[in-house]
């Protein structure tokens, strides 16, 4: 099976590599293997698989991952424009959800 | 449920559950209140004894929830104080969904609560394997993938979500197609009104069903482009097949409205996928939103000057 790939070069996922420890949190967490472990720093593999879910960042231990994570929903994003706030999807709020 | 019909109900309450005969050994499972996650999580461990922490994200699924912080280190936390688990079981581990992960730190988990985060594997399914490897996930159970079946059944709900936006602009046929030389035409309006409505449902069925279940196959990387390609072969398709006394106007507001009715709808699965990022979103967006308007409003005038 070929496998899906987005729009290439727009991920805002930045990996500090000085403050990296490797200890392979981001690998766990990555639901898309950008990361790769090269002895004791984490590396990103394949950055435009990135889907900026956020979970490397909020589970690194030391905040070497930065990346703007939200919802990924046009609809949202449309919502977010007119409103002048985040995007955010209606689920939980009684809704339809994205 | 598919269809997004009354699913705003279909949550079970947060709390404590067992699976089997768990005892102070027994591993602990975090999943979301969303009954159609915690049934198949359930029915994933079939066998095994185990504790289910079932925390409160308001009925939605884990990684939506997670995306959002419903799903998150707080819930978490504070169900396993709220459940006193430090005194149900001997361990201190939680077994939290690897889709979880975006709205839960480890180590503030850890800090918090005294419980370490495992990550589970993506899909329940691989859990028996994972536990039984002594909670190790293969690489393959981390990662997320998209199959024909997954996106098919996600298609339902995309159209369920579209019925109000769907009624508003049939109406607007109806009324725009009764415009011709007489001022205002009943008849017109059903029959103009009827064909355009026709199209618009074959845009939206192109857009919201065969481009998503078709994704991997319509080149370009871009959905909005999918569905505009896609969109516009039906219409050439449509112009070929049909003998009609459609005139050129209209054949032209057909190959407009079409694609860029579309390209909209196959742009709004990009919330339902599992691999598009929010800046990729918003930077096709930026794109595509105004193309679709043009379209639209040049379709909209080659259909009514079609009537005079």
């Amino acid at each position: 099976m070929k496998e899906l790939r987005y729009l290439e070069n727009v991920t805002t996922l930045e990996l500090n590599i000085d403050t990296c420890i490797g200890c392979g949190m981001c690998l766990n967490v990555c639901p898309h293997a950008v990361f790769v472990l090269h002895g004791n720093k984490a590396a990103i593999m394949d950055r435009n698989r990135c889907m900026e879910c956020g979970a490397c960042a909020g589970n690194c231990p030391v905040d070497a991952l930065a990346v703007k994570a939200g919802v990924g929903c046009a609809s949202a994003i449309i919502h977010g424009w007119l409103t002048g706030k985040e995007p955010s999807c209606d689920c939980g709020g009684g809704a339809d959800c994205c | 449920m598919r269809w997004g019909i009354g699913r705003n109900r279909y949550r079970i309450a947060p709390g404590l559950y067992a699976v089997g005969v768990p005892n102070d050994q027994s591993p602990v499972l975090v999943s979301a209140n969303y009954k159609m996650s915690f049934d198949l999580l359930r029915r994933s461990l079939a066998g095994l004894d185990a504790w289910l922490l079932v925390i409160d994200t308001k009925g939605i699924n884990v990684w939506c929830a997670a995306g959002k912080g419903t799903f998150g280190t707080r819930e978490i936390v504070q169900r396993v104080g709220h459940c006193e688990l430090d005194r149900l079981v001997s361990h201190r581990t939680l077994i939290v969904p690897q889709l979880g992960a975006p709205g839960v730190a480890v180590h503030r988990v850890k800090h918090d609560c005294g419980f370490s985060v495992v990550y589970g594997p993506v899909r329940a399914m691989d859990l028996k394997v994972f536990l039984a490897a002594g909670m190790k996930a293969t690489e393959a159970m981390r990662r997320v993938g998209f199959s024909t079946l997954d996106r098919l059944v996600l298609t339902p709900v995309e159209l369920t979500g579209m019925i109000k936006s769907i009624l508003g602009a049939a109406l607007l046929l109806f009324i725009v197609g009764g415009i011709g030389p007489g001022w205002f035409s009943l008849t017109a309006a059903w029959d103009r009104g009827t064909v355009a409505l026709g199209c618009l449902l074959t845009g939206i069925m192109v857009g919201a069903v065969g481009v998503p279940v078709l994704l991997p196959w319509i080149p370009g990387r871009a959905f909005s482009i999918k569905g505009a390609m896609f969109g516009l072969l039906v219409s050439l398709l449509m112009l070929a097949g049909i003998e009609t006394d459609s005139s050129l106007p209209e054949n032209m507001a057909l190959l407009l409205a079409l694609p860029a009715v579309s390209s909209y709808c196959a742009m709004n699965f990009t919330g339902s996928t599992t691999f598009t990022s929010p800046s990729g979103v918003e930077k096709e967006m930026r794109r595509a939103i105004p193309a679709q308007l043009a379209a639209l409003l040049m379709a909209g005038i080659f259909w009514i000057g079609a009537a005079f």
